[in-house]
């Protein structure tokens, strides 16, 4: 990707935007990764150019924190609750169902690039656990592979 | 607030948001104004009301009813015959006991055992309002301090409340800010701990969603106390409505002269910010959090010194957790004495709790400190799920440990939970029935934090890593005599040695599981047996051939194919190659198929030949 495309004319202005923060690098992380979905090597150098630091603390934190990602993710991102609540209700076995219906492990992206699947701690539904969230939607209490495969079709289709 | 006839409070927590709240805002609106209504009925979106299993919940004033599990079609008999003809819909409420239907919140048994302090407002009024929380006392704290009172003043009284920090450790608050308030050197900073680590509580994020002006209340009479002007929010990046609302409550109080300069005439100044956290359990570690606010790895730095001498950018500093803060404007209002008056002789005051696991009302609960283990969850929580039994229950997350049913009348303080090898924590209380295995638990645990070290020290990067092979061998059926000794003996290391919190504490789900469920480790060990049937290598399944009648679901459901049969000789599981998915157990029409402890024995010929072999 050309290092004038929109997409970094975008990361650019928000990097403009937080400069005058004392220490804005994660903000401004946390923005590139939405702006691209991944946090690739060349966004790494920009951000590392445009804030004057060396790259390699860039990515010392890029690798520390769960949150970021180097590789690309498919369009829609099922994070997995794994917390202590959702285990107990039951999270193995929703990872279990979701990997032999998406046919991916944990961490991996579908062919056709619809699906990513990850595990998160805790999103803080606990009561409505065993829990995963699709986007900004949260879905609890599911129990059968019919339910999960209800909700998988309605994105498959792309019907949100 | 404006004056109408009704107020409807949906509650728009995560959990009700999940369950379908706005569905029903949505058709309340049009009912509403089909029959004209709409300048009558005062419709809220609040925060967590607390009884999350219960959602979608809504509450009806000027009566204080309360209805749960709505759904859009219950929304037109609520508007048709409560709020056209006064005739509240008794279906919909909540049981008061076995005979009665609890007419108000007041009668539900939830609540009863309950006292909101920090949740004072939380599910009470719209988070988005700076004009309701004002309404309901809001900023009065603050306006009483800045002009009445010192900070010397306020550190007195929140020493005198016996206030202690909500965020796990139950220092007392006072005292830190005495340290960082007689440190001569300027800027100093106070921070928001809403880092909320512990993997199964939600406490922080419902506060912070439901009345976030209290927060920046609390964090600005903290400022205030301690000499800070400027102050930072720290918030999970799991949680972006509780960053969008704290940053709205932020625009509102500078609006509204409450934050910025001179507030209420006062030479007292103060400006926030807020930074979110990137997904690292060690950075609700203050010192880590610091690192990572300065924009490093989140890594922890050793104490002494502590941040009220050399915090943020080596300034004196103070981090508080969402709770302490959200106390502390009502400590203020009510006094000191009054928030003293619940708890025990060392826990003042109330607790929140998550309430999440196998107990029936799961949710938020405030309770005074000094209540009983079953008081919580056997009054406020309800009891177990349906037919299941009390097992076990987890306090203090990854740091704490369980206690079992003999613990349930302990009443709950910071010590009495330490004396026992729990913790309070920052307040998850998981729930745990007899279906589950707790060697699996504590490795569960083992694995977050092994899986969460952020590998600067050596004991808790290694030490930890040992103790969960060790684990991983005794829950496939491999473990030996000497390994219980040998997690105990790591264990007790690790604490020592780690360099914070995280590693003085991993090893505690595991040494009092050990404490208190022995029997369960040797069963593992001796037998090869997991008696609760959850570790994969020591169960197995098997059908009932009498039960079977030969339907051959299973056999076509099965993703290894490893069952076979006819309708006559009814169908067989080829142990060597079932996976234990539990597939054939989901759709079993008649319930044949059930699970075991133990080895199989024809996998245990198979496991010994190969051993003879090598
Ligand atoms: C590994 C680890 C994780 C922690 N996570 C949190 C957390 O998520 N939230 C929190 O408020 N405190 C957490 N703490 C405690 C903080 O270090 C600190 O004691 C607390 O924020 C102080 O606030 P308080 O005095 O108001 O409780 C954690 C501590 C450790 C060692
Ligand atoms: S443990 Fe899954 S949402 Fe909290």
């Amino acid at each position: 990707m050309q290092k004038d495309s929109v997409l970094y004319q975008e990361l650019r202005e928000v990097i403009n935007e937080k400069k005058s923060l004392r220490n804005p690098l994660i903000e401004i992380l946390h923005k590139a990764q939405d702006i691209f979905g991944y946090l690739p090597p060349e966004v790494q150098e920009f951000v590392a150019e445009e804030l004057n630091m060396p790259v390699n603390k860039v990515y010392g934190v890029v690798t520390f924190y769960n949150a970021f990602t180097m590789k690309p993710r498919g369009k829609y991102v099922i994070n997995v609750c794994t917390g202590t609540a959702c285990y107990v209700k039951g999270a193995p076995r929703i990872i279990q169902m979701l990997t032999e219906i998406l046919g991916v492990e944990l961490g991996e992206t579908t062919e056709d690039k619809k699906f990513t699947l990850t595990a998160v701690r805790c999103v803080g539904a606990c009561s409505l656990a065993p829990v995963f969230v699709i986007g900004d939607d949260t879905y609890g209490r599911i129990e059968t592979r019919a339910q999960l495969q209800g909700i998988l079709d309605k994105y498959l289709k792309d019907e949100v | 607030m404006k004056l109408t006839r009704i107020d409807v409070l949906i509650c728009f927590g995560s959990g009700c948001i999940s369950a379908g709240a706005p569905k029903l805002k949505e058709r309340m609106i049009e009912l509403l104004d089909e029959h004209n209504m709409l300048g009558e009925v005062n419709i809220i979106e609040t925060g967590c009301m607390g009884p999350c299993d219960a959602g979608p919940v809504i509450m009806v004033y000027p009566e204080g009813v309360f209805y749960k599990k709505v759904t859009v079609e219950d929304i037109d008999e609520i508007v048709t015959e409560h709020f056209l003809k006064g005739r509240p819909v008794q279906r919909l409420m909540e049981d008061a006991d076995a005979e009665r239907k609890a007419q108000t919140k007041k009668e539900i048994p939830f609540y009863q055992k309950q006292v909101k302090v920090a949740l004072e407002n939380c599910g009470y009024l719209d988070p988005e309002s700076i004009e309701e929380y004002v309404a309901l006392g809001g900023y009065e704290a603050l306006g009483t301090l800045l002009t009445e009172k010192t900070p010397e003043d306020t550190i007195d009284i929140i020493e005198k409340s016996g206030l202690r920090g909500r965020g796990g450790g139950g220092f007392p608050a006072a005292t830190k800010w005495r340290f960082a308030r007689k440190n001569s050197r300027f800027p100093k900073y106070i921070i928001c701990n809403a880092d909320e680590g512990d993997p199964g509580a939600f406490m922080d994020r419902s506060l912070l969603e439901g009345d976030p002006h209290r927060i920046l209340e609390g964090m600005m009479i903290a400022g205030y106390a301690i000499g800070a002007e400027m102050g930072f929010f720290y918030i999970r990046a799991e949680y972006p409505l509780a960053i969008k609302r704290i940053k709205l409550a932020i625009e509102q109080a500078k609006e509204w002269g409450l934050v910025g300069k001179n507030i209420f005439g006062s030479d007292y100044s103060f400006d926030v910010e807020v930074r979110s956290g990137a997904g690292a359990f060690v950075c609700g570690e203050e010192t880590s959090l610091i690192a990572s606010i300065e924009g490093e790895r989140g890594e922890p730095r050793p104490k002494p010194p502590f941040p009220s001498d050399f915090g943020l950018w080596r300034m004196p500093s103070v981090v508080n957790n969402v709770e302490t803060f959200a106390n502390l404007p009502t400590i203020i209002r009510k006094g000191a004495d009054w928030f003293a008056s619940f708890g025990t002789e060392t826990s003042k005051g109330t607790k929140v709790f998550a309430l999440t696991g196998d107990v029936k009302n799961t949710g938020l609960v405030e309770v005074p400190m000094g209540i009983t283990l079953k008081d919580m969850i056997f009054d406020v929580g309800g009891g177990m799920t349906a037919g299941k039994k009390f097992k076990a229950v987890q306090l203090g997350g990854p740091s704490g440990g369980c206690l079992t049913e003999e613990h349930l009348d302990v009443e709950i303080d910071y010590e009495s939970l330490k004396e026992r090898g729990s913790m309070m924590g920052s307040g998850g209380v998981i729930v745990m029935d007899d279906s589950n295995c707790m060697v699996n638990i504590a490795k569960f645990f083992l694995d977050f934090t092994v899986d969460e070290s952020c590998g600067k020290c050596v004991p808790c990067r290694v030490g930890l890593k040992q103790m969960q092979q060790i684990l991983t061998k005794i829950t496939e059926g491999n473990g030996t005599e000497a390994d219980i000794d040998k997690l105990e003996e790591l264990g007790h290391m690790i604490k020592k040695l780690s360099l914070c919190g995280l590693g003085q504490t991993a090893p505690n789900p595991v040494l009092s599981t050990i404490r208190y469920f022995r029997n369960e480790y040797e069963a593992h060990i001796r037998d090869k047996s997991c008696p609760s049937r959850v570790c994969q290598n020591l169960y197995y399944f098997e059908i009932d051939k009498d039960k079977c009648i030969g339907c051959s679901l299973c056999a076509r459901k099965c993703p290894t194919k490893c069952i076979s049969g006819s309708r006559e000789e009814k169908y067989t599981i080829h142990q060597i190659d079932c996976v234990k998915c539990g597939t054939c157990m989901e759709v079993c029409p008649v319930k044949a198929i059930s699970t075991f402890p133990g080895i199989h024995s024809d996998v245990s010929a198979v496991k010994d030949k190969v051993a003879n072999d090598d």
